[in-house]
């Protein structure tokens, strides 16, 4: 793999820190007018998600880690693992708890996500921006309510809770934003 | 696609010819000339933290070719023109670092200099005082020197303590330093301490800070004195905002002094794995006929804008930073 210097660090580059694959979220270049420069990194690391500080003397390098994102087709779920097939490729992964996390309560069977790899093994899975999901439970509305304001818990088919308007009811269809687990709008049934 | 428009707005630009006016009035005001020095010259900066870009003529005068560095600032120039009998002159010049961007650098970038016959750096401060407070409407500027500096914000004696202190005090406030660290190199670990931990405290509430009598070893071009059983350098930067903003000098006069430490900074480039940098023997040259007592000081005039106009991004102070240049 590469190796990249401070020079060439800029955000979204893949490298190696302390063992794990991170990606660079901000590189800010530092340096006293008569002095050393450096460059303080926020990167991300990939597999516990956590943002760590480090800084570089100017100069400095890291190895590349072999990362990169796939769009893969999500198939199903074995009661242990999470089965998806690449859409190019047609290999398929299974991808375990602890890489798929809390992306498993928006996973619908043939929904397209993108799952990162690392060295070919899984290491994240990014739900869809938008899904659309039935809903399996949620308290009745009050009578003549408007979409206008309060709202009440309601759960979906893979398992997430997401707030709904009151006029919405079990069984209807929704379209949620995944990354605000927001609720958008009602969806016809085809 | 073409990015051709500038990054600055023409509001902006407007604002920037202004401050130039000011500073111009500035100057002239105090009777202060404008003058102005080559910015590709014979010889360049040894200092091992800086790196001149290069470049070469050839034509007349040099059919064989000329090595010509790209000055990092237009000091040495102006101390020959002190030295022939200019008396108190002021430069806004281009200068160029090789390797310096980011949001507070460009590598080529606007440098204010000036130089007051007579002056010691304290005369300076104050006048450097005056213009921050005019330009950017700033309360009087505080002064601390560089050791109460470490000792009030770190706890930390820098004149005195060891690598091994340095260190452990990073590795107790958490701060992720590098690994390349020299255990060799005390001023890179104080420059670690002073970037990350101190700097960004500095100069806040619209008061400036100054911070004076820094450790020998980091004095490059000031005359130094002895405090007690340390010697400083007389030098002094200004910090506005966690800004670095100007640095300045009571100016070393001593010819033989001075060749000594440009020696020294080659032999540290060298260790380094830096190419040795062409001595300016014209410099030592003017030294040694004579440089009146004097002061002077740099300060960054893009940065000073920046400050002024409340912009955290130099593209935003500059028509065409580095990758539209």
């Amino acid at each position: 793999m590469a190796v990249f210097s401070t020079n060439e660090f800029k955000s979204g580059l893949k490298v190696m820190l302390d063992n794990d694959p991170c990606s660079i979220l901000e590189n800010e270049f530092v340096k006293p007018g008569k002095g050393q420069a450096f460059n303080r990194v926020k990167l991300r690391n990939l597999k516990t998600g956590r943002v760590i500080e480090r800084t570089f003397k100017s100069g400095d390098s890291l190895q590349g880690a072999d990362v990169v994102e796939v769009e893969m087709q999500y198939l199903y779920n074995d009661g242990e693992h999470w089965h998806f097939m690449a859409v190019e490729s047609f290999e398929q992964y299974s991808v375990g708890k602890e890489a798929v996390t809390d992306a498993a309560m928006w996973l619908k069977e043939q929904d397209i996500c993108t799952v990162t790899l690392w060295n070919n093994a899984p290491l994240s899975v990014t739900p869809p921006n938008f899904v659309i999901l039935r809903i399996v439970e949620t308290d009745p509305g009050l009578r003549g309510d408007t979409s206008g304001g309060g709202g009440k818990p309601a759960t979906l088919e893979t398992g997430a809770v997401v707030r709904v308007p009151l006029f919405v009811q079990t069984n209807e269809l929704i379209k949620v934003d995944t990354r605000k687990a927001e609720y958008l709008a009602r969806v016809k049934d085809e | 696609m073409s990015n051709w428009q500038p990054t600055a707005s023409i509001a902006s630009l407007k604002a920037r010819a202004k401050l130039l006016a000011t500073l111009r009035a500035f100057f002239a005001a105090r009777e202060v000339m404008e003058v102005e020095t080559p910015q590709a010259c014979r010889a360049g900066v040894t200092a091992p933290y800086l790196d001149n870009f290069t470049t070469h003529y050839t034509g007349p005068l040099a059919p064989e070719g000329l090595l010509l560095y790209l000055q990092t600032s237009p000091e040495y120039a102006m101390k020959r023109l002190l030295a022939a009998g200019s008396g108190c002159i002021y430069q806004l010049a281009k200068a160029f670092r090789n390797g310096e961007a980011g949001r507070w650098h460009n590598p080529e970038f606007t440098m204010l200099e000036w130089y007051r016959v007579g002056f010691t750096h304290h005369e300076l401060m104050d006048e450097v005082d005056a213009l921050v407070q005019q330009t950017l409407k700033t309360n009087p500027t505080k002064r601390m020197s560089y050791g109460g500096t470490f000792e009030y914000y770190l706890d930390i004696d820098p004149h005195h303590a060891s690598v091994a202190e340095l260190k452990k005090h990073a590795e107790q406030t958490g701060l992720p330093y590098p690994q390349s660290m020299s255990d060799h190199n005390k001023d890179e670990w104080l420059q670690l301490l002073m970037t990350h931990l101190i700097e960004p405290q500095l100069g806040f509430d619209n008061t400036p800070v100054f911070i004076d009598d820094f450790p020998a070893s980091q004095a490059s071009l000031a005359q130094v004195r002895k405090v007690n059983d340390y010697a400083v350098g007389e030098r002094f930067e200004l910090y506005v905002n966690g800004v670095e903003l100007a640095n300045g000098f009571h100016e070393l006069t001593d010819a033989s002094e001075q060749r000594q430490r440009f020696l020294a900074d080659n032999a540290q480039r060298q260790q380094m794995g830096l190419p040795a940098v062409v001595i300016d023997e014209d410099l030592l040259a003017a030294l040694a006929s004579g440089l009146p007592a004097c002061a002077g000081v740099a300060l960054g005039f893009d940065r000073l804008f920046m400050l002024q106009q409340g912009f955290d991004d130099i593209a935003k102070a500059i028509s065409f930073p580095l990758l539209r240049a």
